[in-house]
């Protein structure tokens, strides 16, 4: 996207909506298990409660209200006491009963707060509410022989929801996506859901309007649909931005309405004008008595929570001396952090930033190649300190090091098992090593000649061969120290 | 209070309902009506009254995560209609 001077003028003011999956094993009213609806057979998660048959009664389940309350106080929301479920009127077939059952008037938790952290630095979005509610079943549109229909799988119906709504506190495409990583990796800490975008266990709904700035009126928002990537989502806002002021600096009018994301075309396209929170005639569910917490299991939620990552990136900040960046990287993933601070536990004897660096560096490296999470498993915490202390003795330089860990993590094998196999230990002989030092002069005059002229960088050059005639495998500091004093001795002679 | 033409159209549209003609006009009677009912309703002071959602008062124990049998596809498609690969089969539905 073109950066448009006139844009200046213009302040995008954006709040986000966003349903997250609760990990539960069941549905949220009623047995039936949870399936992972894009791969599974359909229809095989199905029951009277969740297909909407008639005479049957909902039931709240425990774990989806623990898990709602925990990422609520993860927020830092004031939980209601007592909170109520209201029925969404609407009819769409995804939906069999032809209502949703959601919470309205009283939702679990309102009052939240989340901090990003962007380019700008940190900034606090305020978060409105947290409400627990049921997921729709999935529809398939098909076109065959020239006839159209569709198809209901209601799998997915019933599933339990967590729908969290922040104020319109956001101005740009960067802070939107800030904000849906951060309350993604709260997510997955408080172990919400696996954070799978693709798999729509985390859909993300950005508002979107635009005003002149300085105005404090709110200009008429679009709703953005369809967003499977965090690429997508920050695309996608940055589109809708630029679109709503070329609409009013043309003199024309922003339409509400929900807007779907079109990857391949790299733009917003009108969907249907949204219906008015009227129109879905709420009110209170008949079925079921109000949400009531006891504070004792409230209590109890909250001394289950894990550090959350923000604070553990101060920690990790102050307690293990690492900069900003590192300490963000290593507390983004709980099961990163769990890893580094493990490996830290089982080496004092080698600097927290060390470790770090192995890990933040080569550790990723290797794991982004095989293309997915971090897995620990690939690499245990004591085989990765096992090859951090041999090179720290010196049985083996840092190159061999990186050689054995991308070993270590396609075959599993330690260390020091690698190293014996392979003969990688480190030479530090002195005989050895002057040996190869004598040779390689020897074998190139004409740089000796030039060198003792003196071009001095070209000790540089020699340092490159020694290690190469040595496979890699001398030890540096010693090549240095005899390279140095046989180059003196022809300098004496010359 | 008489609804317009227009607002029946948008309530009968929101219930996914058509109506005929003749239908539109008997409705739109029937429901201005029911408006007046409850408009009458709302004169009384109901300020300090709490709103009563339901008339008894029961607390019923949440469930614990614990899965359970399914039905069956056969019992689950049972009284569908039209069924294909498993699942409903439904009219075409248009996102726009």
């Amino acid at each position: 996207m073109v950066e448009v001077e006139w844009m200046a003028d213009y302040e995008a003011v954006i709040g986000v909506e966003v349903h997250a999956e609760l990990a539960t094993r069941s549905k949220m009213f009623c047995s039936c298990a949870v399936v992972d609806s894009t791969i599974a057979e359909p229809n095989i998660a199905v029951c009277p409660v969740c297909a909407g048959m008639p005479g049957v009664l909902p039931v709240v389940n425990r774990a989806a209200v623990e898990l709602g309350v925990r990422l609520a106080l993860a927020l830092e929301c004031e939980i209601l006491p007592q909170s109520f479920f209201a029925r969404k009127n609407y009819f769409y077939p995804d939906l069999p009963k032809g209502y949703q059952i959601s919470q309205y008037e009283q939702p679990l938790a309102r009052n939240g707060r989340l901090v990003i952290l962007t380019s700008k630095g940190e900034k606090t979005v305020r978060i409105r509410r947290v409400h627990l509610e049921e997921d729709t079943g999935k529809l398939t549109h098909i076109l065959k022989d020239g006839v159209s229909y569709s198809l209901i799988d209601l799998n997915r119906a019933g599933v339990p929801l967590l729908e969290i709504v922040t104020e319109p506190d956001l101005n740009s495409a960067e802070e939107v996506r800030a904000y849906a990583m951060t309350l993604r990796n709260i997510l997955r800490y408080c172990g919400i859901n696996s954070g799978d975008m693709q798999k729509g266990v985390i859909r993300i709904e950005p508002n979107v309007s635009v005003r002149k700035r300085g105005s404090e009126q709110l200009g008429t928002r679009t709703e953005i649909k369809n967003l499977n990537s965090f690429r997508a989502l920050e695309r996608s806002v940055a589109y809708e931005i630029e679109r709503q002021v070329r609409l009013l600096r043309e003199g024309r009018e922003v339409v509400q309405e929900t807007r779907g994301w079109d990857e391949s075309q790299g733009k917003t396209v009108s969907q249907r004008s949204k219906e008015e929170a009227h129109d879905y005639r709420y009110f209170p569910e008949p079925d079921l008595p109000p949400l009531t917490l006891d504070p004792a299991w409230l209590e109890e939620i909250r001394r289950s929570l894990p550090e959350l990552p923000m604070a553990r990136r101060r920690r990790f900040q102050t307690q293990y001396g690492l900069n900003a960046y590192d300490a963000e990287v290593l507390t983004n993933e709980r099961v990163v952090a769990d890893y580094f601070e493990a490996a830290v536990a089982q080496a004092p004897h080698l600097s927290p930033k060390t470790i770090a660096n192995w890990i933040c560096g080569e550790l990723f490296g290797l794991m982004n190649q095989v293309g997915g999470e971090f897995d620990p498993g690939r690499v245990p915490v004591e085989s990765l300190v096992e090859l951090l202390s041999v090179l720290d003795k010196g049985t083996i330089n840092q190159l061999t090091a990186k050689a054995i860990l991308a070993e270590m993590f396609t075959s599993g094998k330690r260390a020091p098992e690698l190293i014996r196999e392979k003969g990688l230990e480190q030479v530090s002989d002195q005989s050895q090593i002057a040996g190869w030092v004598s040779q390689v002069l020897g074998e190139n005059p004409e740089q000796v000649q030039t060198y003792l002229k003196g071009k001095e960088a070209l000790e540089q050059w020699f340092f490159g061969q020694v290690m190469r005639l040595a496979g890699g495998k001398a030890n540096p500091k010693v090549v240095q120290q005899i390279l140095r004093e046989q180059l003196n001795k022809l300098k004496e002679q010359a | 209070m008489r609804l317009t033409r227009e607002l029946v159209d948008h309530i009968a549209h929101l219930a996914r309902l058509g109506l005929s003609e003749e239908e539109r006009e008997r409705y739109r009677e029937q429901l201005s009506a029911i408006l007046d009912h409850f408009q009458r309703l709302q004169e009384l002071d109901t300020e300090a009254v709490p709103p009563t959602f339901r008339a008894v008062e029961a607390r019923r124990p949440l469930r614990q995560d614990e899965v359970q049998p399914s039905l069956s596809i056969s019992e689950l498609l049972a009284n569908a209609p039209d069924v294909e690969q498993d699942q409903f089969r439904v009219p075409p539905i248009l996102d726009t």
